[in-house]
C-alpha cells in the first residue's frame, strides 16, 4: 500500500514540481495518473520507491516512511520502469541484463537463473536470451527492460509512460500483460497521457494538474467530463466523443469501452429494425 | 554537477550579456596575464574583488556562487598541496610564508576560476560560435565547440535519469570500495556513451538532411559587432594591463607577513 500526505517537492533549481500532494493506493489496485506534460507525474512516482524523497510531507509504502530508508530497500518492493529502455541496458545479452537487478539484490545464481527463464518466457523473449539488447528492436528493448524489473517479482510496478513509441498491437500485449498482473494482486501505477489506452484499461484515473491532483475517481467517470479533461488539456477518448454526440438519441454519456459501445450500438439498431 | 551549474548559461538581460563575447574573451585572458604575473596574494586579492562589481552588473551573483562553492574542493586541494610540498621541501618547518605562498597559489585559482565563470555564464553558446566564425576559425570546428557546449546540460540530465533507472534496479553507487565504486559506475556510462553516439548519429543525419556544409561560405542572420559598452570593457582592461605591470615593475608590493610583522 502507498500513501501519500500532503506531499510537497522542489527541484534544487527552485521549481516547486509538487504543490501538496495526498493519494493513497491500496494493494492489488490499478491507478493510471494522467496529466499534460510537466504536471508532475513523474516526479510523484519517484516518491514512491525513494528515488526523490519529499520537501514537506510523507511517503509510506507498506508502512515504511521512504525518507528513512534507501532506494536499494524500497525497490525490492517498488518495481519502477522507465520510459526509455536505452536509460538501463547496458550488459552484452539479455540474460546479463535481467541477471543485473537480481545480483544487486543478492539472490542465489540457481535462483536467478530461474528467475531470468520465468521472465524471458513470460515476455516472449526466450529466443534473444543471448542476444545484445542494443541489437533489439524498440519494442523488444522495452520488453526486456520490463522483464529485468518483473524478474524480482515486485509487488507495485510503476510504469513511465509504457506506450509511448509503441505500436497498437504492441500496446494491446502491454494491455493483456497488465491484466494478467492484476489477477495476480499486483499493485499497477501507470503514468501516461495515452487516453485510449486508458479508456481500454478502464483503471482508476488519478488527474494531475501543475503539482496538484484535480480528480481522482473511475477511468469511466473521469474519461467522459469533458470539462474537466479540458482543464487538464486531454482530450475525451473517441468511444466517448461519439456518444456525447449521441446523448440526443438517449445513449448514456459515460461510455469508453469499445464493447460496451458495441453493444449498446447493436441494441439499438435491432430495436430500430422491428 | 555544481562546477557545471556554475558555468550554466541562462538567459538575463544585462549589460555584460550584450557585451560581444570577443571583448569578454580578451577580457579573460588578461585577467589570465594579470593573475599570472603577480606572485602575492595582496594583488591577487584586489584582481578577486575587482570582478565582484561586474559579477553584479551581469546579476549571476547565484550561480557565481555556486561555481566558486564547486570550485572549493580544488581549491583546498591546491592550497594543501602547495603546504606540503613546502613544508617537504624547505626543511620540514612550517611558517607564516608557507601558509602565505599557499594561498597565494590558491586565489590566483579563485581568480581564474572567477573569470571563466563570468564568461560562461553570460555568453550563451550561439554568441560564442558566431564569435569563433568571425574570427576566422573553421566552420566545422566552430559548430562541433558550440555542439559540444549546448550538450553538456543534456548529457548531466540524462546522465541523472539514467542513475535514477539503475538505483531503481537495486544499484548502490556508493557501496564497496574503492575499485568497487569506480566499476559500480559502468552501468550508467555504457547507457549514457550508447545514448550520445545514437544522438550525434541522429544529430548528422538531420544536419545532412538540411545542407550543411553544401557551400564553403555561409551567411549570417546575426553579424557580431563592437559597441559602446565593449570600448568601455577594452578601455578598463587595458587600464588593469598597465597598472598591473607598471605595479610588477617599479612597486614593491608588501606581503601580509611583512604588513603584520611576522618573520
Ligand atoms: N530534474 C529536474 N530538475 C528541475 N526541474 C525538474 C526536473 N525534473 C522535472 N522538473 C520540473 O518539474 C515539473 C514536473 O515535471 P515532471 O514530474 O517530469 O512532469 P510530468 O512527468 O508530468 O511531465 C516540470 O515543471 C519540470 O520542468
Ligand atoms: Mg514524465
Amino acid at each position: 500500500m502507498i500513501v501519500v500526505e500532503d506531499v510537497r517537492f522542489s527541484y534544487p533549481g527552485g521549481v516547486e514540481a509538487l504543490k501538496g500532494v495526498s493519494l493513497t493506493v491500496k494493494n492489488g489496485e490499478f491507478v493510471a495518473i494522467m496529466g499534460q506534460n510537466g504536471a508532475g507525474k513523474t516526479t510523484l512516482v519517484k516518491h514512491f520507491n525513494g528515488l526523490l524523497k519529499p520537501t514537506s510531507g510523507v511517503v509510506r509504502v507498506n508502512g515504511v516512511e521512504t525518507s528513512r530508508s534507501s532506494v536499494a530497500a524500497l525497490a525490492r518492493n517498488v518495481g519502477f520502469v522507465f520510459q526509455n529502455p536505452d536509460h538501463q541496458l547496458f550488459c552484452e545479452t539479455v540474460d546479463d541484463e535481467i541477471a543485473f537487478a537480481l545480483k544487486n539484490f543478492g539472490y542465489e545464481q540457481t535462483v536467478i537463473e530461474k528467475r531470468i527463464t520465468w521472465a524471458v518466457n513470460l515476455l516472449g523473449l526466450s529466443q534473444y536470451r543471448k542476444t545484445s539488447p542494443f541489437m533489439l528492436s524498440g519494442g523488444e528493448r522495452k520488453r526486456v527492460a520490463l522483464a529485468s524489473v518483473l524478474a524480482w517479482d515486485p509487488q507495485i510496478l510503476v510504469l513511465d509512460e509504457p506506450t509511448i513509441g509503441q505500436d497498437h498491437r504492441q500496446k494491446e500485449n502491454l494491455r493483456q500483460f497488465i491484466m494478467q498482473l492484476q489477477t495476480q494482486g499486483k499493485t499497477i501505477v501507470m503514468v501516461t497521457h495515452d487516453v485510449e489506452f486508458v479508456a481500454e484499461c478502464n483503471p482508476r484515473v488519478v488527474l494531475m494538474r501543475e503539482g496538484k491532483i484535480m480528480a481522482d475517481g473511475q477511468g469511466k467517470q473521469i474519461l467522459t467530463n469533458s470539462e474537466l479533461l479540458e482543464q487538464a488539456s486531454i482530450v475525451l477518448p473517441q468511444v466517448a466523443q461519439i456518444f456525447k454526440h449521441l446523448i440526443t438519441q438517449g445513449f448514456p454519456l459515460n461510455i469508453i469501452d469499445i464493447y460496451e459501445a458495441k453493444n449498446l450500438l447493436m441494441e439499438k439498431l435491432e430495436k430500430n429494425k422491428t | 554537477m555544481s562546477v557545471f551549474d556554475g558555468l550554466k548559461f541562462r538567459k538575463v538581460y544585462s549589460p555584460i550579456h550584450n557585451l560581444d563575447p570577443r571583448m569578454k574573451f580578451i577580457y579573460v585572458i588578461i585577467i589570465f596575464a594579470v593573475a599570472i604575473i603577480f606572485n602575492t596574494i595582496i594583488p591577487l586579492l584586489t584582481l578577486f574583488l575587482m570582478q565582484v562589481p561586474f559579477v553584479m552588473l551581469a546579476r549571476v551573483q547565484k550561480q557565481w556562487l555556486r561555481s566558486l562553492r564547486g570550485a572549493m574542493f580544488l581549491a583546498s586541494f591546491i592550497f594543501f598541496i602547495n603546504i606540503a610540498t613546502n613544508f617537504f621541501t624547505q626543511g620540514y618547518t612550517l611558517n607564516a610564508k608557507n601558509i602565505e605562498d599557499a594561498a597565494t597559489m590558491t586565489t590566483r585559482f579563485l581568480v581564474l576560476v572567477e573569470s571563466f565563470s563570468v564568461f560562461f555564464l553570460t555568453t550563451s553558446p550561439d554568441h560564442l560560435g558566431l564569435a569563433l566564425e568571425q574570427t576566422k576559425v573553421p566552420y566545422e570546428f566552430s559548430f562541433a565547440f558550440t555542439t559540444a557546449v549546448r550538450f553538456v546540460p543534456v548529457l548531466a540530465e540524462e546522465a541523472q535519469t539514467i542513475m535514477d533507472a539503475q538505483k531503481a534496479r537495486g544499484l548502490e553507487l556508493e557501496k564497496g570500495n574503492f575499485l568497487k565504486r569506480i566499476r559500480n559506475y559502468v552501468p550508467v556510462l555504457i547507457p549514457l556513451i550508447v545514448s550520445a553516439i545514437r544522438r550525434s548519429l541522429e544529430l548528422a543525419e538531420a544536419m545532412e538532411a538540411r545542407a550543411w556544409g553544401a557551400t564553403k561560405k555561409r551567411t549570417n542572420l546575426y553579424a557580431l559587432k563592437f559597441n559602446k559598452g565593449d570600448y568601455v570593457l577594452l578601455a578598463l582592461t587595458t587600464g588593469v594591463l598597465i597598472v598591473a605591470v607598471y605595479t610588477v615593475l617599479y612597486v614593491p608590493v608588501p606581503t601580509i607577513r611583512a604588513l603584520l610583522g611576522v618573520p
